[in-house]
């Protein structure tokens, strides 16, 4: 295969978490390193143990195939494998697969000399994840409260928990969550749109410079972020959703318990009016 | 990158308004409930210190006396609802009622003329014997709602003369013919709608009406004809839904699996006992408050702004817990309360007319199973 131009610097020895020289090498285009192990052997196993618990189930039908936590009553010891232990290996699989990938982006920012942008913005998927499966079962006392590895079912388990409390909505941390979503894509719309039509001038002009670009959002809104300033406010508000995302359903059961409107009456019964 | 006064000042605001929404939790220790099969995520989740206690049942005034003996129809005058009852149980029952309901500086005389306890110049001695009567069908009619544990007057009246928590019609738009101020009963901020903006409005609509409660078409594409789900059927359902989640202190999950609200088949038991119970509240303010609107005083704390007398909903009996007084049956020291008492038989056809017509209708509805599907005619829909 081709050495790309850039792939002098990028194909250079070093920068290892773990294991020395002994994993630093590439597969085809593939990076492998320590933790590209650890991600396909995580990745494989866990993969396989949803085939094969899906196997044990009554149906084959992708969009209802579910394997399910364990029952309540388990608390947060091990359960036997087909009563939701199938579950516990597949959760430490997919959080050992997760873990490793964020690591294995570490080291080739490492090779790169990049900052660690993109696995610090991956970590806050995981977070979202390990928020759902570990941090909230483990606060509520069992792993029987982490969502199952089914399309409709997991999805299922999202309405009933939501409406655990009621109206969600009402939820603060649900709130700012919806609201940074909604930028986050209002966001890359007007980023996308501003791009496109720079790149896409009147026949016979030549493409615009980011003079340009910046000059239309001063007219617009009075201010322009700039073009490293967009990609920055991005990954803000893309994080920000995640991470809250992630709050809202901790704070769901470990600090709440009631309706979520009901939570608001600390503002009516604020000393000032009540 | 160097830290400004500004960025201090902005992170201790940060962490103070965190702070202040921490306040606002319940990090105590939590009771769980599993409602559903493992990973459904039906379950109750519950603050062990912000438990809603069931209450505490008082003591009988004495305990309650053998049956036999002459019958209260033999022994007073102009006893209507209760004159085959023994009267050393009648006095027993009397001596209770005033208890659980009378405040207690006016005891008897609350309802009775001490000077003649027989006349029924009081107008509470009048709403006493239809509650009486009420109670009465109410545990013989509606068992598949108060199943064997039954209600007593003090289930709803918890000591007090008019139960605590009641509802009346609202007084509606303030200019009619115009939006100004027509909040239609939205967003009030109470617990009748959980604190949601949901309308209560359902009260009129699914407990004194027989409207039916909807939440969704059953056509893909909307289709209002008038009867399935609209949006503001569905603002109304959804705000009797919260209601009596927040009058039985559960949550939605109780009852139903939200992958399809409507579908029996992925509903839990309790449902069709919520079923029955909404249908027994539509009986008790149609067939019982609503006939005594005459009786009751206007300008008064019975009737609403509406010139109604107040009414039941889920909190009047549950109080915040699934179920009422913990589920401890009162009935061993009320046996009168389980149903109509065949009449004293010397003074037949004088009385009892009334109290063995009103259940006999209702127990055919009563009895048929749990309705199949909620966008179907269910039994008892219309209204009794």
């Amino acid at each position: 295969m081709a050495l790309l131009s850039f792939e002098r610097k990028y194909r250079v020895r070093g920068g290892t978490l773990i294991g020395g020289d002994l994993f630093d090498f590439w597969v085809g285009p593939f990076y492998v390193g320590f933790f590209g192990v650890t991600t396909a052997i995580t990745a494989t196993l866990g993969t396989l143990l949803i085939i094969y618990a899906a196997s044990l189930g009554p149906t084959w039908n992708p969009w209802l195939i579910s394997i399910a936590p364990p029952d309540i009553s388990y608390g947060l010891a091990l359960a036997p494998l087909r009563e939701g232990g199938f579950w516990q290996v597949i959760t430490i699989c997919a959080i050992g697969a997760f873990v490793s990938w964020a690591l294995r982006e570490v080291e080739i920012c490492r090779k790169l000399g990049i900052g660690y942008h993109v696995p610090f913005a991956y970590g806050f998927a995981i977070f979202a994840y390990v928020s759902l499966e570990v941090i909230r079962p483990f606060l509520l006392g069992a792993w029987g409260f982490g969502f199952p590895y089914g399309i409709f079912s997991h999805l299922d388990w999202v309405s009933n928990t939501g409406y655990q409390y009621l109206h969600f909505h009402y939820n603060p941390a649900h709130m700012i969550a919806v609201s940074f979503f909604f930028v986050t894509g209002g966001a890359l719309a007007f980023h996308g749109a501003l791009v496109l039509s720079s790149v896409n001038p009147a026949p016979g002009e030549d493409v615009k410079s980011p003079e340009y670009e910046d000059g239309f959002f001063r007219d617009t809104i009075g201010y322009s972020v700039g073009t490293l300033g967009i990609h920055r406010l991005g990954l803000f508000l893309a994080l920000s959703a995640g991470f809250w995302s992630a709050v809202c359903i901790i704070i769901s059961g470990p600090l709440w318990t009631r309706g979520w409107p009901e939570w608001w009456s600390w503002w009516l019964n604020l000393p000032i009016w009540s | 990158m160097k830290r400004t006064p500004y960025t201090r000042t902005a992170l201790a605001v940060i962490s103070g308004l965190g702070l202040l929404a921490l306040g606002g939790c319940e990090p105590g220790h939590k009771q769980t409930v599993q409602y559903g099969y493992r990973g459904t995520g039906m379950n109750q989740i519950i603050d062990v210190k912000h438990m809603v206690s069931p209450g505490t049942i008082p003591d009988a005034p004495y305990p309650l006396p053998a049956d036999g003996g002459p019958k209260a129809g033999e022994t007073y005058q102009n006893v209507k609802v209760l004159s085959g009852v023994s009267t050393e149980r009648f006095n027993h029952l009397m001596a209770e009622i005033s208890q659980w309901v009378a405040p207690p500086e006016q005891g008897c005389a609350y309802c009775h003329n001490p000077e003649n306890m027989a006349s029924d110049e009081k107008y509470t001695k009048v709403v006493a014997r239809r509650m009486l009567q009420m109670t009465q069908t109410i545990n013989s009619t509606w068992s598949p709602h108060v199943q064997k544990v039954g209600v007593t007057c003090y289930t709803c009246h918890r000591g007090n003369a008019v139960p605590a928590n009641k509802w009346a019609l609202s007084a509606g738009a303030p200019h009619p013919g115009s939006i100004l101020g027509d909040r239609h009963d939205q967003n009030p901020v109470s617990a009748d709608a959980a604190y949601s903006d949901l309308p209560t409005t359902g009260f009129a609509d699914y407990l004194l009406g027989a409207k039916n409660i909807r939440v969704y078409g059953t056509t893909v594409l909307p289709k209002y004809d008038g009867k399935g789900a609209s949006v503001q059927t569905a603002e109304k359902s959804y705000g009797l839904m919260m209601h009596m989640s927040k009058a039985l202190g559960v949550n939605c999950t109780f009852c139903h699996n939200t992958q399809a609200f409507g579908a029996w088949n992925l509903s839990r038991p309790q449902r069709a006992t919520a079923w029955y119970g909404i249908r027994m509240v539509r009986d008790i303010n149609n067939t019982y408050i609503s006939s005594l609107q005459s009786v009751f005083p206007d300008n008064h704390d019975r009737k609403g702004p509406m010139g109604d007398p107040y009414k039941v909903n889920c909190t009047t009996c549950h109080q915040g817990v699934n179920k009422p007084l913990g589920g401890v049956s009162m009935m061993a020291q009320a046996p009168a309360l389980w149903g109509p008492v065949a009449p004293y038989t010397a003074h037949a056809g004088a009385a009892a007319a009334e109290p063995a017509a009103a259940p006999a209708a209702a127990p055919a509805d009563a009895a048929k199973p749990a309705p199949l599907a909620m966008n179907g005619a269910g039994p008892g829909t219309a209204a009794k």
